[in-house]
């Protein structure tokens, strides 16, 4: 007779479940943004949550970012297909204005990111800037002076300002900070 | 006292919404006609931020108010009674300084606005608020800027920045004046009393119209009517723009 190791099944579904969600986690953060695809939705703060129930249904919860900005649809339907692909077709994405998202929720790692692809990310303290006080300090991504000027507060999306350098004369993207 | 919707947290949202709403079409008539190319890009964006902070304004109301309808219900599936944006948003775009007095008002008065709104007993309202007042400060500089540039610059945009401000200025008290559903939901701390925030809007103003070398207008007696669903003739035009294909096409989707 061969001896058994004792069966718990509650432990074992505890077990289970747990790597569901972790499974449910890794597909969701592999989701980017449209506008900038080197930025996962993880780096950029956007994933704030991932919960799997009794039933094995798996919902995502996601902070919108700037209040037009048309990615968020893309973002939700991306992290339904990327869900269905890993194994969780009844997955459920869901929008939440608690916390309110801010450039703050950005990882290093996402700054990083951006600088590498031209894009100078957002500065800390969203928000904080007087009214007419003097630009913050901008770095070119291209050659890293700081010898930049703002051309226009919009770019070409609802995150981006748009400037130039005056060293390198190379026009950039700046994150807006909110 | 009737209001647009049984729950006045409900109707107080969808007043904000409607607010965003028309001046945020409004600023999408710019779209190909601005001054510059970066200034088009700017009135789309100032256009998109708003229409945003519509639809979530809405649809939160839409929840509070028990789900029955959805944002684009309220969007293309009411009247113009039904709307109840003060009147300064629909005002005609006129020229460009007329476009940029009516914003520098808007922000001056939704950022503090929203600033407070922040501390709504109602998280996602709050949460809401949170990042629309980090956009109108954006809106409030852009604008205000352009005031300046536009009030210190040449005779011919000094005259027609101050004509703007002139002409704009009787819309100003009908933001401020609170109304049974302001007192109500601001009594409750889900809202916010439009009366308190005039100490903030005009040290804005003030400010930027000091810079600018214009002159604040005095203050008339004004018109209203907006807030209360009586509106100028500006706001059907515009529904009849905003509303056409689901006028034309009930309930089509794309």
């Amino acid at each position: 007779m061969v001896s058994q190791a004792p069966v718990d099944p509650v432990a074992d579904r505890a077990r289970a479940q747990r790597a569901r969600l972790q499974a449910a986690r890794a597909a969701a953060a592999r989701v980017t943004d449209p506008e900038v695809p080197v930025l996962g939705i993880d780096d950029l703060g956007i994933l704030h949550d991932v919960a799997i129930d009794e039933a094995g249904t798996v919902t995502v919860t996601i902070l919108p970012t700037y209040s037009g900005c048309p990615a968020m649809g893309a973002i939700a339907l991306g992290i339904e297909a990327e869900l269905a692909r890993d194994g969780f077709p009844e997955a459920r994405v869901k929008l939440t204005n608690t916390p309110a998202w801010s450039t703050e929720r950005m990882s290093e790692a996402a700054r990083e990111k951006l600088r590498a692809c031209g894009i100078s990310p957002p500065e800390r303290a969203s928000g904080k800037r007087a009214l007419f006080s003097p630009s913050p300090d901008v770095v070119c991504p291209r050659c890293g002076s700081p010898d930049t000027e703002r051309v226009s507060e919009f770019g070409s999306t609802a995150c981006k300002a748009h400037w130039r350098c005056r060293a390198c004369r190379e026009p950039f993207d700046h994150f807006k900070c909110i | 006292m009737s209001f647009a919707s049984c729950d006045p947290r409900a109707a107080w949202l969808m007043r904000l919404g409607d607010t965003t709403l028309v001046l945020g079409h409004r600023m999408t008539e710019w779209l190909s006609r601005a001054p510059t190319l970066e200034e088009d890009i700017a009135l789309a964006n100032l256009g998109l931020d708003l229409i945003g902070q519509t639809r979530l304004f809405y649809t939160r109301a839409c929840e509070l108010e028990g789900g029955a309808r959805d944002e684009t219900d309220l969007a293309y599936r009411r009247a113009e009674p039904d709307y109840r944006n003060p009147l300064l948003v629909e005002q005609p775009n006129g020229n460009f300084a007329d476009t940029m007095a009516r914003h520098l008002i808007f922000a001056g008065f939704a950022t503090p606005l929203y600033q407070r709104l922040a501390a709504s007993c109602d998280a996602e309202t709050a949460g809401i608020a949170t990042r629309s007042a980090r956009e109108t400060t954006y809106h409030l500089r852009h604008a205000g800027e352009w005031m300046i540039r536009l009030g210190d610059g040449t005779d011919e945009s000094h005259e027609r920045a101050q004509a703007a401000l002139d002409d704009l200025w009787p819309y100003v008290p009908e933001l401020f004046e609170a109304d049974d559903l302001d007192r109500a939901v601001a009594a409750s701390g889900f809202g916010v009393d439009p009366s308190t925030l005039r100490d903030d809007f005009d040290a804005a103003v003030d400010d930027v119209l000091a810079r600018a070398r214009l002159a604040k207008p005095a203050e008339p007696r004004g018109q209203r009517g907006g807030k209360a669903g009586r509106h100028s003739e500006h706001l059907g035009h515009i529904l009849a723009e905003l509303q056409y294909l689901q006028r034309a096409y009930p309930d089509a989707r794309w």
